[in-house]
């Protein structure tokens, strides 16, 4: 194995880390060598990433552990491994592909929207930071440590979305989101206490051997903490209150971030419902817990978008609701994993769920990036403010266009491709819970129509804004996401066999290969 | 605030402050061996900083504490810390070079100050970054809370 592959996990994290520190400085020699830096850094980082995941697809998606500072064991013959780590299945290697199409599009975008405000040094810095986040979320192999990434990027997300200081919204947005992801950061750190206090070591693969067949209270109490923290920080109803405001008030390029911060999150919570607990605790009525929760999220995420009049809030709410969408097939998945007799629809949901985060952030992705174009030019969020952006922005309108209809899970775009198979593996179980989801697909379609319709058609408005061409590197960005949307909805049986079924595959068989990669490695 | 507290405060300050200092570089500088290290004795020297603005108000200090000069030298002790991280990347992230080298920090007996490889440099590192964070932070509070003052 070459030595850049090797280090390739932690680079991921020590590269943009470098480079968020370095901003300041580098932006005082000026702004367009630091709009340069930024951008290597993202290339850089994305390059790390798809480099990192095509040699673990090649070599048969086997689980990598990354130890840092030397060797797994300890020289004393210490069994338990206490070391930092990073481990990567094909979950994380799938989350981390997401993260850095995310990280590139938004760092792209960002390069030339502030040219000319200030503060664009500590957003960029601010930005990389939270990249950092997101990656060590989804790459340690340390329960303590997934709490530390947890605050960087709560940290980083409420100092993005209070960014715009003048405005008084963000900065209540920002106080909303300090305090629930400080929250939901407690709860976490709590469970990890708790899990501490009893067994002694931090290792996921560690505790997921101590815990055992049927957990204990504190086990139990653990676990409760651990999910309602992580279906806080994901943006769950009933505790998705922070979740408009901050998608709302952050920089345009700020939210795609966000959305993949959610993704971390709901990562977390997966990997701390099939790897930690597992075959060790896994109740049905937990499955049903997050089914419930998810069709909640699915139906006041959708109703919610409905009655929005402004542009970006009412992305937002679609955005909660596709976080329901992959709870609700992550719980079938679950449901179907644990009964009696596992059925083979269970994985098909699993599938679709996680194609559906890929998928998701890039329709979001690319609904709130034009978003960010279609304000700056309309002068205004509201809706009934917009009108005829259609007749000049002939890019960002066909973007929007895709962005909706692939949310909407319009045939053939991407977003299509994974609601299918979340249906389809829904019905199996509930045919009522699919009916709910194909219904709340069918009004945000509506939702979307009528918010393309009051911004782009119709008449020209005057502009606020002096006119000038939309940037190029803004284009490349959406087109990017574009790209993704369209070839993920043609081409659906290409990359799910390709990245998302091993992904699948970590979370409904994975959990001994994930615990022996680190256990096994731990000789006397 | 920017006038400055009275002459007893301002005497006693100028004997402490000193000291404060004093003390919190020995904390960073002990912390491989002793409870307390870098960020805990950054802490400590920016509460020396804290007493002098306090005591002397920003306009006594007549720019003694420069936030841009600050700013850089805490961006420069993060990425110390980072760079010390990636000197191990020959074995691993983090890998302690100078540790059992026989080289200035890499002495065998544990107990001796020069001792640890490279966690007193990353001590030091990390005490600069947190003095100087802390009181560039301290500078914007005293900026902000003097704007509301006038407002």
């Amino acid at each position: 194995m070459n030595a850049l592959l090797h280090h390739a996990p932690v680079l991921l994290v020590a590269v943009p880390l470098l480079g968020a520190f370095a901003v300041p400085l580098v932006g005082k020699l000026g702004s367009g060598l630091r709009r340069f830096f930024v951008g290597l850094i993202a290339l850089l980082t994305t390059a790390i990433a798809g480099y990192l995941a095509a040699s673990f697809y090649a070599a048969g998606a086997s689980p990598i552990v990354y130890v840092l500072g030397g060797r797994l064991s300890l020289p004393s013959g210490m069994v338990a491994p206490i070391r930092i780590m990073f481990e990567l299945d094909g979950l994380s290697v799938f989350m981390m592909l997401i993260t850095a199409l995310a990280a590139l599009a938004a760092v792209l975008y960002t390069s030339s929207f502030w040219k000319e405000r200030s503060g664009a040094t500590l957003k960029d810095s601010l930005m990389l930071l939270l990249i950092v986040g997101i990656f060590g979320m989804e790459m340690t192999g340390d329960l303590f440590n997934f709490f530390v990434f947890l605050e960087i990027t709560s940290i980083a997300a409420c100092s993005l979305v209070g960014f715009r200081v003048w405005n008084g919204r963000s900065q209540e947005a920002a106080f909303k989101v300090m305090t629930l992801y400080t929250l939901s950061g407690l709860f976490v750190l709590l469970a990890v206490g708790l899990l501490y206090g009893q067994y002694g070591g931090l290792n996921i693969a560690y505790l997921a051997t101590m815990i055992g067949s049927g957990a204990a209270l504190v086990d139990k109490i653990a676990l409760g903490l651990l999910l309602t923290g992580l279906a806080m920080k994901a943006g769950a109803v009933p505790m998705h209150m922070w979740a408009p405001d901050a998608y709302g008030e952050a920089p345009g390029a700020a939210s795609i971030l966000l959305v993949a911060n959610s993704q971390a999150s709901l990562y977390g919570l997966f990997r701390v419902l099939f790897t930690l607990y597992g075959s060790a605790y896994s109740p049905q009525s937990l499955a049903w817990i997050l089914i419930g929760l998810a069709v909640l999220t699915i139906i006041v995420g959708v109703t919610m978008a409905l009655v929005q009049r402004d542009l970006k809030r009412l992305i937002a709410f679609g955005a909660v609701s596709q976080i329901g969408y992959m709870m609700l097939a992550v719980g079938v998945g679950f449901a179907a994993m644990t009964a009696l007799q596992p059925s083979d629809f269970g994985f098909v949901a699993l599938q679709g769920g996680l194609f559906h985060m890929i998928n998701d952030a890039a329709c979001i992705g690319l609904l709130f990036l034009a978003a960010g174009i279609v304000i700056r030019r309309a002068g205004t969020r509201d809706l009934q403010g917009m009108g005829g952006i259609a007749h000049d922005l002939k890019w960002t309108t066909a973007f929007f266009m895709l962005g909706a209809f692939a949310l909407a899970g319009m045939p053939p775009l991407n977003g299509f491709a994974s609601k299918l198979m979340i249906y389809e593996s829904t019905f199996r179980l509930s045919p009522v819970l699919a009916i709910v989801a194909i219904l709340a697909s069918i009004l945000l379609l509506a939702v979307f129509l009528r918010a393309f319709q009051a911004a782009f058609l119709g008449p020209r408005t005057e502009p606020t804004d002096v006119m000038r061409p939309v940037p190029i590197s803004m284009l490349v960005s959406m087109g990017l996401l574009a790209l993704v949307v369209v070839a993920f909805g043609l081409f659906p049986g290409f990359f799910v066999d390709r990245i998302v079924t091993p992904a699948a595959q970590a979370l409904w068989s994975g959990r001994d290969a994930y615990i022996q990669a680190v256990m096994s490695g731990m000789g006397g | 605030m920017s006038s400055g507290m009275s002459v007893i405060v301002r005497t006693v300050t100028r004997f402490t402050y000193a000291l404060i200092i004093v003390f919190g570089f020995y904390v960073i500088m002990h912390g491989h061996l002793t409870p307390g290290g870098g960020f805990q004795g950054g802490a400590v020297v920016a509460s020396a900083f804290a007493l002098a603005l306090v005591a002397f108000g920003t306009a006594g200090l007549k720019g003694a504490l420069n936030r841009h000069l600050l700013q850089s030298l805490e961006e420069v002790g993060a990425l110390a810390f980072l760079g010390l991280a990636f000197a191990g990347v020959g074995t691993a992230f983090f890998y302690n070079i100078l540790a059992n080298s026989g080289s200035v920090f890499g002495g065998s007996d544990p107990a001796a100050l020069a001792s640890g490889g490279v966690l007193p440099l990353m001590n030091w590192a990390v005490g600069l970054k947190v003095m100087t964070g802390i009181a560039s932070i301290l500078i914007i509070m005293v900026i902000g809370a003097r704007k509301e003052a006038t407002e």
